[in-house]
């Protein structure tokens, strides 16, 4: 390994670039304490009818997301590995979204977003399989009272974070697993994992229930109405997924996603193994032209994923889309400029793999945090990754082939642990607005210890839950169909054993 | 006849066919190889993965001439593909029984 002498040109801009950071930072700590509350809007008593430009908004944002998985993803994972396994990570990655479309509609929505009876703490129940009862004319709450979307428009948008959550799994044991062994594992991993922790985090009482109840506790005459109204109240404020009734913050699925896609996929490659030749053969990237247009993908379409979380179309939603912009401008500059310092020379892979980390870690704050949060944010996530893709993994020798666990798990828990820090009002941060925190009854408050015990719970809870169970779910399919492929096979190369095509053909 | 072969720096190859070209060799065929000799490779890093490319892209021409002429090409080749740096290539000369052309039947010296 050569480090090259710190260039000293490049010290001095990442100085004067901390430098405005800072100044900037203060400004908007000063200036965005005012605007922490929102207001509660009085429930209509006629149902709330879908708004047009949120209905559009929505399914745009929609489509936006099925890009980032194909062929966003698509593109980024293949051009990393080599010719030989281009078209087998390419059809990884195009039929998981195929077969989640599938599951999601039968049983997988449901699973996430319904109540779950007694268990809907941790799971929901299958009163929506096969989309039972879900209409042109159902409508799906939002984090605004008086304000829904058609439950499809919910659906679908809810449906592409299914689909891209395991295929970013794929690029941990990329180039050396079977294409039967890909599929089974991640139909068990949605219906064990993925669905399950969307609903621990993302599973949350309506505004307008909760205001309806609330109004009819004030309304309560006597002692017996008001504890029957009381009831009621905690009823519906009870009905939420544990981490969501925690207080942990996740805008836009920092935990839900990325945490667990990233610690599913290094169990993965811990137990599926090196590849054959890891450390001795060239396994350099085979078009870093098709992975710059990938990670190009991902973030246009990570404006539908950040976003498109906010679920309607407002101030929030704005403000999404541009910590969206800056953190990943900040990491993938960062990445760049560190990368440059310490490695000698400045990456086409460096600035695109800075710009996939600084989307993960804003993923979590993208609502929650000012703008020069998530500047700051995107600009001290990228050293922290670089520093696990490279050093880390090197000294434990483990074979992330395409650091799902560097970029996504690692970048991840800093989002969602900096969500925790930058959502602080005095930082420029929203504050903790009536939606986020229902049960715990304190909008409009924020405690940095609190706040991120919240934020630690979620994340420890998502690797422990993911991590374990992922691990069973690998040795269950090395029992059923066997992980890996025989040694000539993977010599020989994916794209022709499992798929007997290639991807090119000059 | 003699078949001289070179292995040269892939860029060169246009003023080597140039100079070929000059003192009446007409055709050549050229394939792209890799290879090391005294040049050194390089170092690719793809974030932490460093790994050492030790074998360098680098032309191969071969010329089939009458053994005459083998002085002057070789002096063509060498004019032509000369950087002065490590790497610039080596020339090899090889005995040649014989030689056909396909599309008439010529033999040995008129089929080159």
């Amino acid at each position: 390994m050569t480090f090259k002498r710190p260039n000293s040109a490049g010290l001095a801009a990442l100085a004067i670039l901390a430098g405005l950071c800072a100044i900037g930072f203060a400004d908007a700590a000063l200036a965005q304490t005012a605007d922490a509350a929102k207001d509660a809007a009085p429930a209509a008593a006629a149902a709330p009818v879908p708004n047009k430009g949120d209905t559009a908004w929505m399914l745009v944002s929609s489509a936006l997301v099925l890009m980032m998985s194909i062929p966003g993803l698509a593109l980024f994972y293949g051009g990393l590995v080599r010719t030989k396994n281009m078209a087998s990570v390419l059809t990884q990655v195009f039929a998981i979204v195929a077969m989640i479309g599938v599951t999601w509609t039968i049983y997988g929505y449901s699973m996430a977003f319904t109540d779950g009876g007694s268990m809907t703490s941790y799971v929901g129940g299958f009163s929506k399989a096969f989309l039972h009862g879900v209409d042109a004319s159902s409508t799906a709450a939002t984090f605004s009272n008086g304000v829904v979307i058609p439950e499809l428009a919910y659906f679908v948008f809810q449906m592409t974070f299914a689909m891209i959550t395991p295929a970013l799994i794929v690029g941990a044991f990329a180039e050396r697993i079977k294409f039967s062994a890909v599929l089974l594992f991640i139909l068990l991993w949605s219906t064990f994992v993925y669905y399950p922790i969307a609903h621990w985090v993302w599973f949350v009482a309506a505004p307008d229930d909760v205001a309806n109840a609330a109004k009819a506790l004030a309304a309560a005459a006597d002692g017996a109405a008001k504890t029957a109204a009381q009831a009621k109240l905690d009823e519906v404020t009870g009905a939420v997924g544990w981490l969501a009734g925690a207080g942990a913050l996740d805008f836009a699925g920092g935990t839900v996603v990325h945490i667990n896609a990233g610690i599913a996929g290094l169990v993965g490659a811990l137990i599926v193994g090196k590849r054959v030749g890891y450390g001795k053969d060239l396994m350099a990237p085979h078009s870093l032209t098709m992975t710059m247009i990938g990670a190009a993908l991902l973030w246009v379409g990570w404006f539908g994923f950040n976003a498109g979380s906010n679920l309607e179309s407002n101030g929030t939603t704005a403000l999404a889309f541009v910590n969206t912009m800056v953190a990943t401008a900040g990491a993938a500059f960062s990445w760049l400029m560190v990368e440059w310092i310490f490695k000698g020379k400045p990456s086409l892979l460096g600035i695109c793999s800075g710009a996939v980390a600084g989307l993960v870690a804003v993923t979590p704050a993208s609502g929650f945090s000012g703008p020069i949060g998530a500047l700051v944010l995107g600009l001290v996530v990228s050293p922290v990754c670089l520093f696990f893709v490279s050093t880390v993994k090197n000294s434990f020798g483990y074979d992330d082939a395409l650091d799902v666990f560097g970029v996504h798990c690692i970048g991840g828990i800093i989002g969602a642990l900096g969500t925790g820090i930058l959502v602080n009002p005095a930082l420029g941060g929203v504050g903790i607005t009536d939606y986020t925190n229902i049960t715990g009854n304190n909008a409009g408050t924020y405690d940095f210890a609190t706040q991120m015990i919240a934020q630690g719970k979620a994340v420890l809870a998502t690797l422990l839950w993911s991590g374990i169970v992922s691990a069973i779910l690998y040795k269950i399919v090395d029992v059923i169909v066997g992980l890996r492929p025989s040694v000539e096979q993977e010599r020989e190369g994916l794209d022709i054993t499992d798929h007997g095509e290639r991807a090119y053909n000059y | 006849m003699k078949i001289v072969m070179a292995i040269i720096k892939p860029f060169k190859l246009e003023e080597v066919r140039d100079a070929l070209t000059a003192i009446g060799v007409h055709g050549l065929t050229v394939t792209e190889v890799k290879g090391y000799g005294r040049q050194k490779g390089h170092t690719e890093i793809y974030r932490g993965a460093e790994y050492a490319v030790s074998f360098l892209p680098k032309i191969k021409i071969e010329v089939a001439v009458a053994s005459e002429q083998v002085d002057k090409t070789i002096d063509a080749i060498t004019s032509a593909a000369k950087t002065g740096q490590i790497g610039d290539g080596k020339i090899f000369v090889i005995n040649l029984d014989h030689a056909v052309r396909i599309r008439t039947g010529e033999a040995d010296a008129a089929a080159l």
